[in-house]
């Protein structure tokens, strides 16, 4: 059989039934309810917070509950309890406990919270040229930018909306504390995440704190840095009263205060001479909301593939993360991608109809090879088969023809992207230093050891085949459990696109050093640890060299028919040529492809959500639009088959990837259909009707 | 006061108030998690039951509603041949990602099937749209239902 050979997943039938257990659906003993008292306005100091009397059962978890009033990230501003100031509408103050939930919501009706309202900031244009509101930023260069020789220059301004992951279990976790030991219970992408938060701000040692988690329903980048935020809130309440405390979000208040995707702003300027592109500024600006979070990681993303799947001899990237009281962002599939490469791509398009060239004959001829070098002039090592995709994308979406046609309101558009996988630069080697472990038993069944979590990707079902593989043995003999952080090694994060690949090449690994050793009757343990390849060279301060261990790419093709009169837009048919390695499971992958055509079309042109005065205004599914199954195109997708060396069987990343390109492709067709440029995003008939009858 | 009604086919009583949602006594009175809270406000399908013959999301329907009428949530279908083929469908057609969703999509390909009469596409998309997954993008639960009637189909 061959590796990318389909097979069931391993744990569907506990989902299809039912039986399997959400943290909402876990019976604990003596539970206990949280609701969160949350700040009212966006920006200001609390003057006092004035509690009912006369009630029972109810107890109050604030800052002085909390060891030390920090969220460990990548920095420690975030305060677990908003103490004497809030800087966002939401922004937690306490948690209420009770056993009685119906008493909690009687006892949060009379609390009052007393403010002295400052004067908030909440967009990036209020930002500008404002030092302090800069929580990041970055400029390189490649080749020299100051000195070009043109004769025409070509400039646009491209802006996105925030999108919510919209997983569709809310956020949710279970502190407990018991015999001196916190455990968190929960949905999350990242239990060593948790586990590290949970060492700064509690009194406690490391063999004290525990994190398990449980079944997750959905997660998308949501589920990666917020949980943290919430463990550190119900371990104090669980410390406090001696009992499990369970947090839950009701749904309008995950879309309301939750990370979601940065908005962002980018120029681009194109420097032209002859009609050949000899330079490119681009510089990107994004709204990072009060706390830093993983605004700067995003950041860094949007900006270090900025020439997308283009060789550009002259660039220069500037980028800057603006510190704002409105909602705080932070990761979500793609991470910064899809903003960057949306502006990219859409420039890319309007450039090859400003020079009255096809657009992939144009894309055609700056396309990157192996041995170019990257925006952050790092040397492509792998082979890159940008040009054998676009032959395919032509071919599987009868571009040709329907770009020639000009059928009225009928539009085709293209795009070309590339996703990093795993960690930026040198981020796998210098932070997450990746281990695994392999534990055969004596009945010679292996179990999978790792905090890499199953969020609903395949995960599960892919390591373990990944394992299986290796070691010749059947699937159903690999054991691989929700991740405890007291039995499995830290494996990194869930996140980056990096579980298959960085992950899988781990236990890839592992697993053929244990094949030596499976007729041994006793139990045989392997552990492995990552190994950053000689290729990756990188200056992470000047942001130089190779900035991914490797890259996926996608090439794309969107049609759409838009109605004349109400501008409304139906996307027909998405087309999809993908270079992710060597799929580790085509089932598993398609999963990825077709679920990132949906969040892909979705931010395209569905999925609106705005902010004013710092208050989310879409915080329900019926406010927020999502795509349901009648609004999907039919979907033609393949590979390409491109092995990399260091991946496991040569897979790379592919959760991410999948959605970045779906909404330049939209973008484009809309373009293409209607002759006007589309330079926003989410395209609604609203914004179509702004910009044809503007 | 106390509201009787069947459910997965006993006869049951609760003590409840009137104005309770169903959701919320089939999950936290009767341990029955298998049905999902999703969006609380009727749009996502997640928390669907057949009440009668009629699927409903269970958020959106108080007990007042349910006084001497048949419920059936997953844990109840779930023991059925039919249900088996679907589960098949939805395995080896790959219909299952984070799960979250999936009981409520089972229910309500059960539910276009229990309607009778041919299934067009346009039926089953129609029948599908009042349930969001996040994951999938629906190919592959279209594709598992398409499955479910060639079988049930065979059977006639």
């Amino acid at each position: 059989m061959n590796i990318s050979d389909r097979i069931n997943r391993i744990d569907s039938k506990e989902k299809i039934n039912g039986q399997g257990k959400y943290i909402e659906d876990i019976q604990f003993e003596n539970l206990h309810f949280a609701r969160t008292l949350r700040s009212t306005i966006p920006k200001g100091k609390i003057v006092g917070v004035k509690y009912p009397e006369g009630y029972e059962g109810i107890c109050i978890v604030d800052a002085r509950d909390v060891y030390r009033n920090q969220v460990h990230m990548i920095d420690n501003e975030m305060p677990v309890f908003a103490d004497e100031k809030v800087s966002y509408i939401g922004e937690p103050i306490a948690l209420i406990v009770g056993k009685d939930k119906n008493n909690i919501i009687r006892f949060m009706n009379q609390i009052e919270v007393y403010y002295e309202e400052e004067h908030g900031i909440f967009s990036i244009d209020e930002c500008r040229g404002k030092t302090e509101q800069i929580i990041s930023s970055h400029r390189f260069d490649k080749g020299n930018i100051d000195s070009l020789d043109y004769d025409d220059v070509f400039e646009r301004e491209y802006t996105t909306g925030y999108q919510e992951q919209l997983y569709m279990e809310k956020q949710g976790l279970v502190g407990d504390f018991c015999e001196g030991i916190v455990t968190i219970y929960g949905s999350m992408q990242c239990p060593y995440y948790i586990k590290n938060a949970l060492l700064h701000c509690m009194d406690l040692p490391s063999d004290q704190i525990r994190v398990v988690q449980a079944l997750t329903g959905g997660a998308f980048g949501g589920k990666e840095e917020y949980p943290s935020l919430m463990a550190c809130q119900v371990a104090a309440a669980a410390q406090k009263i001696g009992a499990p405390v369970r947090l839950v979000f009701d749904r309008r208040e995950d879309m309301t205060y939750t990370t979601k995707r940065h908005p962002s702003r980018s120029i681009i300027k194109s420097y032209l001479k002859k009609g050949r592109i000899v330079g490119m500024e681009y510089f990107i600006e994004l709204d990072g909301g009060p706390y830093a979070g993983l605004t700067d990681v995003v950041l860094q993303r949007a900006l270090l593939t900025m020439t997308g799947c283009y060789s550009i001899e002259n660039f220069r990237a500037e980028g800057i993360s603006y510190r704002t009281n409105n909602i705080f962002t932070g990761a979500f599939r793609g991470f910064g991608g899809p903003q960057s490469m949306f502006a990219l791509e859409q420039h890319i398009n309007q450039l090859a109809k400003h020079l009255k060239i096809d657009p992939m004959a144009f894309r055609r001829e700056y396309f990157v090879k192996q041995g170019d070098y990257s925006a952050t002039s790092g040397q492509f090592h792998e082979e890159i088969f940008l040009d054998q995709m676009a032959d395919q994308l032509q071919l599987l979406s009868g571009y040709q023809d329907k770009i020639n046609r000009k059928l009225p309101n009928h539009g085709i558009g293209i795009s070309f992207i590339p996703h990093g996988g795993g960690f930026t630069g040198d981020g796998e080697a210098n932070h997450i230093k990746g281990v695994v472990k392999l534990v055969k038993d004596k009945e010679g069944y292996v179990s999978i050891l790792v905090s890499s979590v199953e969020m609903g990707q395949g995960a599960k079902t892919v390591l373990s085949k990944i394992v299986a593989s290796v070691l010749a043995i059947d699937i159903h003999r690999i054991i691989y459990h929700n991740p405890d952080t007291f039995i499995v090694p830290d494996s990194g994060p869930t996140v980056a696109s990096r579980t298959t690949m960085v992950v899988g090449n781990l236990l890839y690994r592992a697993a053929q050093k244990l094949k030596k050793q499976m007729d041994c009757l006793d139990e045989v343990v392997v552990e492995e640890h990552y190994i950053h390849p000689d290729y990756m060279v990188w200056d992470q301060d000047k942001l130089k060299g190779n900035a991914y261990l490797s890259y996926s790419w996608s090439a794309v093709a969107a049609e759409v028919i838009i109605d004349p009169l109400t501008y409304e837009i139906t996307c027909t048919d998405i087309y999809g040529v993908y270079d992710v390695g060597t799929p580790i499971d085509k089932s598993a992958l398609l999963g990825q492809i077709h679920g990132g055509i949906a969040q892909g079309l979705g931010y395209g042109m569905m999925e609106v959500m705005t902010s004013n005065q710092g208050l989310i205004q879409h915080n329900s599914f019926s406010s927020y639009t999502v795509p349901t199954m009648s609004d999907m195109p039919i979907i033609h997708s393949e590979c390409l088959m491109n092995p990399y060396q260091d991946g496991p069987f040569g897979a790379k990343a592919a959760g991410e990837l999948t959605l970045v390109g779906v909404a330049p492709a939209i973008a484009a067709a809309v373009e293409d259909a209607l002759g006007f440029e589309m330079n926003h995003l989410p395209i609604t008939p609203e914004l179509i009707a702004e910009v044809v009858l503007k | 006061m106390m509201i009787e009604f069947e459910l997965n086919g006993e006869k049951v009583k609760i003590e409840s108030t009137l104005s309770m949602r169903l959701l919320d006594v089939i999950r936290n009175d009767f341990n029955l998690t298998g049905t999902k809270e999703g969006c609380s406000e009727g749009e996502c399908g997640a928390c669907i039951v057949f009440l009668d013959d009629q699927i409903v999301n269970s958020c959106m329907v108080p007990m007042s509603n349910v006084i001497g009428r048949r419920i059936e949530t997953i844990e109840g279908f779930s023991k059925t041949e039919r249900y088996q083929i679907i589960e098949r469908a939805f395995i080896e057609e790959g219909a299952v990602q984070c799960g979250f969703c999936t009981p409520g999509m089972i229910m309500a390909t059960e539910s276009i099937l229990r309607k009778g009469g041919p299934i067009t596409d346009e039926l089953i998309k129609e029948g599908l749209s009042g349930n969001i997954c996040r994951c999938t993008g629906y190919q592959t639960i279209y594709n598992a239902v398409q499955a479910v009637l060639k079988e049930v189909q065979a059977h006639v």
